[in-house]
């Protein structure tokens, strides 16, 4: 029940989901860290304080049970987002323009943020964009653990070695949104509690 | 009682109250990612992690389609070098002696006389340029030329019905593979890298190239093969690495 005043802005399924894949994109990012750290795309390791495992087979351990949390857990809210219209409702419609607009306005601290039931352009993007960063990794992931059996998949990533860079590069993706959407979830602290209770203040 | 005070409070006690509730809630996050060493070190934590690799075995089982092939490459995209790994370093590796080697064959087996160098190069013999993948992430392309595995088990009269395949190298290392695997026809029993005789550091005078396993399930030095239905495990399985890791 609704007290009075109050508006419920983020459905139960989206709450528990959302959570979940904290902790689920935590356990994914730090372990694959690690195994990054055992051959190196780049000439950069991550701090080994940051990792998860001890060792390479540690973190393997770790980023293959994390992945049927991250999966499931994602396949759960993609279907439901789909079917229950809460996609439709809250990302779209969305534009390059109008994003381009709220995100200058928000860099200029002009950006209302009143209502929270209702996304501005900047948050479409990025939560869109955070989805299909994901998404990716799923797919980039799946085709360096299986680049014989699931072959297609790796022929489209630019086969095994190709598949190891869109990981890298969708993880960094995920990385930015994250840090960026936290930062803002600390600028508007009345989000926090909203994305814990799914209710917030009615803006009348 | 509780009711009538939840339904009376003002929006200010609300409040403090989410503040407090919030504040606990990131303290105990700090503290949970301040012992996470200690958390994941559990061996409540690491049952469930090891049970997750035997039940990612069984899935990967279910994926592995036996007629499959890795992709093969034209010579033009061998690795050169191609690197050596091992669990010990280059300078320690062993120098087998190919005259008096025997390779001995035991377990589900009918046939098992050992076999000398000479009566395994009379053997049938293929090539193969695929694209061998480290479990640590990098992977290069190299030419590799033996006998098909699953005609070496067909003709010492292995139990093609059993569940493994193990080996025991010169080298102290051990691993096993799943039959499957072992059926598979670009799974061999390497001779000769990029058409010469295997060098030391490869696994002379013979070692195990599967495509469709991760590098360390491509045992070299072999030096004994034992089919059994007992599960074997190997040398980096035992330490947590995944049994089946096929690619």
């Amino acid at each position: 029940m609704t007290q009075a005043g109050w508006v419920e802005i983020h459905p139960l399924v989206v709450r528990i989901t959302h959570w979940v894949n904290v902790l689920a994109v935590f356990l994914m990012l730090t372990s694959g860290w690690q195994i990054y750290n055992a051959a190196p795309l780049f000439a950069f390791v991550f701090p080994p304080r940051l990792t998860l495992g001890g060792w390479l087979a540690g973190a393997l351990l770790w980023h293959f049970a994390a992945m049927w949390l991250f999966a499931l857990n994602g396949l759960v809210y993609v279907v439901y987002g789909v079917v229950s219209g809460h996609f439709r409702r809250k990302l779209l419609p969305l534009s390059p323009r109008a994003a381009l607009r709220d995100v200058r306005a928000a860099l200029r601290g002009r950006l209302a943020h009143d209502d929270l039931s209702v996304y501005n352009a900047a948050q479409r993007a990025a939560y869109v964009a955070l989805i299909l960063a994901l998404a990716l990794l799923v797919a980039s992931g799946l085709a360096i653990w299986k680049p014989v059996q699931l072959y297609w998949l790796a022929f489209l990533m630019g086969d095994y070695e190709g598949a190891r860079y869109v990981h890298f590069f969708a993880m960094a993706a995920v990385v930015l949104v994250v840090l960026v959407h936290v930062a803002m979830a600390v600028l508007v602290p009345r989000t926090l509690p909203a994305m814990l209770t799914g209710r917030a203040r009615r803006v009348s | 009682m509780i009711r009538n005070f939840l339904a009376h409070r003002s929006p200010q006690v609300a409040s403090l109250e989410r503040r407090l509730f919030l504040r606990r809630g990131l303290s105990l996050g700090a503290l949970a990612l301040l012992s996470g060493c200690n958390v994941t070190d559990q061996e409540s934590v690491q049952r469930v992690l090891w049970a997750m690799s035997r039940w990612n075995d069984r899935v990967q089982d279910w994926l592995f389609d036996p007629k499959r092939l890795a992709p093969e490459f034209p010579e033009s995209r061998i690795t050169k070098p191609f690197p050596f790994n091992g669990f010990y370093a280059e300078d320690e590796v062993i120098e087998v002696d190919g005259g008096r080697y025997r390779l001995e064959v035991g377990g589900l087996v009918k046939e098992k006389k050992p076999w000398t160098l000479a009566e395994l190069y009379a053997l049938p013999q293929v090539s193969q340029v695929t694209r061998l993948i480290c479990v640590e992430g990098w992977s290069a392309i190299g030419k590799w030329s033996g006998v098909r595995f699953s005609d070496f088990l067909q003709r010492i009269g292995a139990d093609l019905t059993a569940k493994y395949v193990g080996f025991k190298c010169a080298d102290k290392y051990h691993g096993s593979i799943d039959m499957a695997t072992a059926l598979h026809p670009q799974t061999q029993l390497t001779f000769r890298f990029a058409d010469a005789l295997l060098p030391a550091k490869y696994g002379f005078p013979m070692r195990l190239r599967a495509p469709t396993k991760l590098g360390f399930k491509n045992p070299k030095f072999i030096a004994a093969i034992h089919v059994t239905n007992q599960y074997p495990g190997g040398y980096w399985e035992d330490q947590g690495y995944n049994w089946h890791s096929g690619s």
